[in-house]
């Protein structure tokens, strides 16, 4: 699957299918700093990405 | 994961309150959580003019869609601060939303672009005057947004001020023992003395996380980019590290924002309040006559200061 990341913006490709709180583990992300967007839908941690899909992982956490 | 209110697949899990929601529910609930925020430490009411302080990013647009939803008076004030390609880019979704949803609810932004009023943009000013420029553009804001709500009569000014950002500032002051911060931290700041507006922070009950989502519902518009400045800013440590206790267990920043709020309530008839401390220690500024503790504000000092270094 493809993910697209920010802060520095990036695009990185992990094997799927995975579950979205396995791909928040791989990437050494914590939850509670992102969302997980699939097209215009947000993804719950349980839900599963399938490989051909492409993500947004969006940091939440402003610095001001 | 199903929505709790509904049978609806949810797009957000809440650990802090046991639940998850889809967006419709979602959306209600950050609403109620807004208005249970104002009415709770007594913001603003219907018929109040409230101004809100927008920069394009996720919280302040939100915090202006709630409070048009909910159907309150308000309007918008966005700094331009002249960063290069930052600045054009942020200015440029907060006036799409203007005109997308702001204006047919009868409301109006107003932009105050620094470089027009002192000649440079943010960063260059911070440099002639030898300040970091992130304390040069907290001075620069904070008087704007003041004198313009003042000046136009406005009956309280908002920001977009949410649970992480209290939190973590609260755990800057308490590691620092920074007590005379404390008392600034409360959600609603009274128009203390002539010259000062009202401040508030309606969404100091929700987490940057579920504003976010709510933004990505309900499809707001918002600038995801940061402000070059703020890399490595000290709150993205504080807050890191409070994200890290709320994994482990959900609920930590509201109960320690929340629980120093109820003790800052409980000891607030023996204290000093803010407005006897601000009517004691404050004076209107010899050149603006906004109130500061010094004989002149040191917005104006540091205009002051930037046009001698032009010279
Ligand atoms: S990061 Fe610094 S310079 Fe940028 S908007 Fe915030 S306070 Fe201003
Ligand atoms: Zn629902
Ligand atoms: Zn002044």
């Amino acid at each position: 699957m493809k993910v697209h990341l920010s802060h520095p913006t990036r695009d990185v490709v992990i094997q799927g299918p995975k579950r979205v709180a396995d791909v928040f583990k791989e990437l050494n992300l914590i939850p509670e700093a992102f969302l997980i967007i699939r097209g215009q839908d947000l993804l719950t941690e349980d839900e599963t990405v399938a490989d051909g899909d492409s993500i947004e992982i969006r940091p939440v956490i402003s610095g001001g | 994961m199903r929505c709790r209110k509904c049978p609806k697949r949810a797009v957000l899990g809440l650990p802090r309150h046991n639940t998850a929601f889809c967006g419709g529910c979602l959306t209600e609930f950050v609403r109620s959580q807004v208005q249970r925020a104002i009415k709770a430490q007594q913001m603003f009411s219907p018929d109040d003019r409230v101004l809100v302080a927008v920069s394009g990013g996720k919280d302040s647009l939100t915090l202006w869609e709630i409070l048009l939803k909910l159907g309150y008076r308000a309007d918008a004030l966005y700094v331009d601060l002249g960063i290069p390609g930052y600045s054009s880019r942020s200015k440029e979704k907060v006036e799409q939303f203007a005109k997308v949803v702001a204006e047919p609810c009868g409301s109006q932004l107003t932009i105050h672009t620094v470089e027009e009023d002192a000649g440079a943009g943010i960063k260059e000013l911070a440099n002639l005057i030898k300040r970091p420029t992130c304390s040069a553009c907290g001075t620069i804001k904070r008087y704007q947004f003041n004198r313009v709500a003042w000046q136009n009569h406005y009956d309280v000014m908002a920001t977009g001020h949410n649970l992480d950002d209290e939190a973590a500032r609260l755990l800057g002051n308490v590691l620092q023992w920074q007590e005379e911060y404390l008392q600034k931290q409360s959600p609603t700041l009274p128009a203390s003395i002539e010259g000062f507006a009202k401040k508030v922070k309606p969404l100091y009950r929700m987490t940057e996380r579920e504003i976010a989502a709510y933004a990505v519902v309900n499809r707001i518009d918002y600038l995801v980019e940061e402000c070059p400045m703020a890399k490595g800013a000290k709150m993205l440590v504080y807050k890191d590290a409070l994200n890290r206790l709320e994994a482990e267990s959900p609920g930590t920043k509201q109960r320690f924002y929340w629980g120093f709020l109820d003790r800052q309530e409980k000891s607030s008839s023996v204290a000093p309040s803010m407005t006897q401390i601000d009517q004691t220690t404050l004076q209107p500024c010899t050149v603006c006559s906004q109130p500061t503790t010094a004989g002149t504000c040191s917005f104006c000092r540091m205009m002051a200061r930037a046009k001698t270094t032009v010279k």
